[in-house]
């Protein structure tokens, strides 16, 4: 006999447990909620990434087409990788003397994995993160990028007295 | 003149061998009429089926909150069409060491048992393709004749995997046929006749899920967990789990005859619905409450052929549920499942029928 | 692994069924080879074969400064990166002396709790698609979403931050961490019913993982099975009650002990934890403090004095250690790391013999493994 309440039990207790499974996912059918999905190419013109999404390293710019690159280097000796190469050359400042000045400054996209550290370590505050994701290109050589655009200079630092 | 009465499609079918016996001979009308039903059947099938392959994507896109294929097509309505076309331009692979004749017949096999099960259907008043004095157990019989398309593939893929899955497979439901059949006798029982059409005429003064109170309930539920089983769906679908070894008795079929497959599973899908629908939900008929009359007026503007899609596709939500929530059940307790639990309750369940059925103690 | 199984990696007999469940499947969470043994449907032994992905880390790690190991170690458990990167940190930290605001020793400790969920939530998803019920997979990301959104707004990326540094943290959260973070923790109690509802209390998933792969306590400790897969059989070995570093002292918490050790209690300890992590960050971010800073004084070039120093932590998959050995340059003479799915894969091979394959995907599952760990 007791193997018969058993077995009745075990039944029962069974399709309990499932009618209560199919209760949680018949909810959504009913009642379905928010669709939490992305429609991606459709939505570009109101989609907005955080402020501090790392897209790709860049060097502002800003109007005067001046940025602050030193050529220091220090970039280039923290990169883990070496995704960063640094070309200087010489030219004469206002003072007639030879000084460096930064010629390319060379990011590789395909091998930069976004420890950040080049950032953070930059004394002048010449490099931060963009915020474009499509990096997608159909040949290898493109995703090597030279930072400081052509015909640029470096912005001169105010005195402070 | 061909006449289309919506309530009753005896007056289109009637016509239409009017005009053909008219127009030519006898037997040259007969043939015609064949050719017409084979020709009307086919589209159906595969119209349905790709409208089939779309709802489930759609359903199990609610379900997990999310929005289904909708790029194809306004609400991605050609994606089953664009796949389609996909399938038939792939490469047929053919297997080395495979049994050529077995293995290009196994898909047509599984094909023709789901067409011949679906001849037999009742769609509505007057448009029954075969109305035979043992029809639920033509239905039942030639739905059998699956398991040998699948054995079939199985063993002729010359493959490891695809011989652990089919026989599997073939174990499965060889097994719940027995709980499949005894589950569909009881509905037999109440109504005394086997004929589809004479079943889904006991029903005009209700149905028998009704009518038959708490038995034909419990054979409700016990019919639609073994017909799940049956058609390798839900949560028993070890014999072709991708996440265990890889696809069973299909990993070797590719191009069209993987379509095959594909398209008999969910046909058979359908076909084991309508039955439900038709056994135990009525059919084509209306709901009707004894006294009411007004509601019933109402209930009668309705088509007959609306009723018996709607009712077949709300079962067909309920099969999909069972997919979309549960894990699946290993093979040892598929087949605990069924000889230990199912078939005892099924037999009981039968013996208290008869008992009620002698005693007259349902609604008459 | 089984006497028979070392017996027949040595002399392969031909009339043995082998069924490769290579490196590409669905199942198994990586790339991992599993060569099974089929007597019908039995398995008569597993044999694994790793090193798919191999990348060399410790010899890579010598090349590098102790700032510059920090985002290799993420990239290993990548599920469990941050805890991964604090391993580091305090030994770094521990072996110069520095002193790191307590700030920064709660913002971490948050950081791993929620780590923990997430590593949770994506191993749940995971285990319920390997049995079948498919839905699962969609709602355990969708409520791992919210948690990369915290982190997105505060570091910019959602799964390999580097964002842990020997002395402290790179830069500081963002203003609105705390109140996210709450948020986060109100949303996730009441989603957690809808999760014992649809895996915990059905009999599907019970007849499939009650009594599968019983690995009793003395099995665990041999083998060094840590983390959830080793308090499923009653090993204690929770490094945040034994040996605790940062805040865990100051916080209270149980430690999750179940004694079947079948697949089964594997799971109820995951569940459990991640209800007790809700518990521990509740604690953490009341008692947060608002000032002290992001990080401490530290020199720019990082160097160690001459010796050996060692630092464990609990990541999400059992006990992570470091051991690096110095000669006081900038660079390490050797590190080694411990990585906790590579003492528990090896467990498995034991655990397969006597099942079907569906309870080895069963017992894979439960044991949650991610491989590029076991490789590095």
């Amino acid at each position: 006999m007791n193997s018969v309440v058993r077995y009745i039990n075990d039944i029962y207790k069974g399709v309990v447990s499932l009618w209560t499974g199919m209760r949680v996912t018949g909810k959504y059918f009913i009642s379905p909620g928010e669709i939490v999905t992305e429609q991606y190419p459709e939505n570009l013109a109101t989609l907005k990434m955080e402020d501090r999404f790392k897209g790709e390293v860049i060097m502002p710019h800003d109007e005067n087409n001046q940025h602050q690159c030193t050529g220091c280097g220090i970039c280039e000796m923290n990169c883990p990788n070496g995704s960063i190469e640094i070309i200087t050359k010489r030219v004469p400042n206002e003072n007639g003397k030879m000084v460096r000045a930064i010629d390319k400054h060379i990011y590789h996209l395909a091998m930069c994995t976004f420890c950040e550290l080049c950032i953070k370590t930059c004394p002048s505050n010449a490099i931060t993160w963009g915020q474009d994701f499509e990096h997608a290109v159909f040949d290898r050589t493109r995703l090597t990028k030279v930072l400081n655009k052509p015909g640029s200079s470096l912005k001169k630092k105010e005195v402070k007295s | 003149m061909i006449l289309l009465d919506i309530y009753s499609f005896s007056t289109l079918t009637s016509s239409i061998d009017k005009s053909l016996n008219d127009a030519m001979a006898p037997w040259m009308a007969t043939l015609t009429e064949f050719v017409l039903l084979g020709l009307v059947f086919l589209i159906f099938y595969a119209l349905l089926g790709l409208f089939l392959v779309y709802l489930e994507r759609k359903v199990c896109a609610v379900i997990q909150n999310r929005i289904g294929p909708n790029r194809v097509g306004k609400w991605g309505m050609f994606q089953t069409i664009a796949d389609l076309i996909k399938l038939l331009m792939k490469e047929l692979i053919t297997i080395k060491n495979a049994d050529k004749f077995l293995f290009n017949l196994a898909p047509f096999v599984v094909i023709i048992a789901s067409f011949m099960a679906m001849a037999a259907l009742p769609f509505a008043k007057g448009l029954q393709a075969i109305d035979l004095n043992i029809g639920i157990f033509y239905v039942i019989a030639v739905s059998s004749l699956g398991v040998v398309g699948i054995l079939i593939a199985g063993w002729s893929s010359n493959s490891k995997y695809s011989l652990i899955g089919a026989m599997r497979s073939g174990a499965q439901i060889i097994s719940y046929e027995l709980s499949v059949g005894l589950a569909l006798l009881a509905i037999v029982i109440f109504s005394g006749s086997m004929q589809l059409s004479t079943i889904v005429e006991s029903q005009a003064d209700g149905w028998w899920i009704f009518k038959g109170h708490i038995p034909a309930v419990f054979a409700f539920v016990l019919y639609l967990i073994t017909a799940t089983a049956e058609i390798n769906r839900g949560p028993f679908d070890l014999a072709e789990a991708e996440s265990e070894l890889t696809a069973g008795f299909h990993t070797e079929y590719s191009g069209i005859k993987f379509a095959f497959f594909f398209l008999a599973e969910y046909m058979n899908m359908f076909i084991v619905a309508a039955i439900a629908a038709t056994l135990f939900l009525g059919g084509w008929m209306p709901l009707h409450i004894g006294g009411w009359e007004g509601f019933n007026q109402i209930m009668d503007y309705i088509p007959s052929i609306i009723w018996f899609f709607g009712k077949t596709f709300v079962i067909i939500y309920i099969i999909m549920w069972f997919k979309w929530t549960f894990p699946r059940l290993r093979i040892d307790q598929l087949l605990n499942l069924e000889w230990k639990y199912l078939l005892p309750l099924n037999l009981i369940n039968t013996v208290i029928i008869s008992f009620v059925v002698l005693m007259g103690l349902y609604f008459k | 692994m089984s006497e028979e199984a070392v017996k027949k990696i040595i002399l392969k007999e031909d009339e043995d069924y082998i069924v490769n469940m290579g490196p590409q499947h669905p199942s198994t969470h990586g790339v991992l080879r599993m060569e099974v043994c089929l007597n019908g449907e039995t398995v008569k032994y597993m044999i694994p074969h790793i090193g798919y992905i191999h990348r060399g880390m410790e010899k890579m790690a010598e090349s590098n400064t102790y700032k510059q190991i920090i985002h290799l170690t993420d990239r290993m458990d990548y599920l469990s990166a941050h805890i991964n990167n604090e391993a580091v940190c305090l030994a770094v930290e521990n072996a110069l002396g520095v002193e790191v605001p307590e700030r920064v020793q709660y913002i971490r400790a948050i950081l791993d709790e929620l780590t923990r969920i997430a590593s949770h939530h994506l191993w749940w998803s995971a285990f319920g698609m390997d049995l079948g019920a498919l839905t699962t997979f969609f709602y355990g990301m969708r409520d791992r979403e919210k948690i990369l959104a915290i982190f997105e707004e505060s570091f910019g990326s959602r799964l390999l931050h580097s964002f842990n540094t020997p002395g402290g943290l790179m830069h500081d959260v963002h203003p609105d961490f705390r109140k996210h973070t709450l948020e986060f923790v109100k949303y996730f109690r009441k989603k957690l019913p809808d999760y014992k509802n649809l895996l915990t209390d059905n009999v599907i998933f019970h007849n499939r993982t009650i009594g599968i792969g019983v690995m009793d306590k003395e099995m665990a400790v041999n083998y060094g099975v840590t983390g959830p897969s080793g308090r499923g059989s009653g090993f204690s070995c929770d490094i945040r009650k034994t040996a605790p570093y940062g805040i865990y002292d100051k916080v209270e918490f149980n430690e999750i002990l179940y004694s079947e050790g079948d697949s089964f209690a594997r799971y109820k300890v995951r569940m459990d934890e991640m209800e007790e992590s809700l518990n521990i960050l509740e604690q953490l971010v009341e008692n947060m403090p608002e000032e002290g800073g992001f990080t401490a004084k530290m020199k720019p070039v990082v160097k160690l004095p001459e010796g050996e120093y060692f630092q464990r932590v609990e990541a999400a998959r059992g006990e992570f250690a470091v051991f690096i050995v110095s000669k006081g340059e900038k660079y390490p003479y050797r590190i080694k790391f411990r990585s906790p799915n590579f003492s528990n894969l090896f467990v498995l091979s034991q655990l397969a013999i006597g099942g079907i394959i569906a309870d080895l995907v069963a017992i894979t599952g439960s044991l949650d493994l991610v491989i590029p760990d076991i490789d590095r």
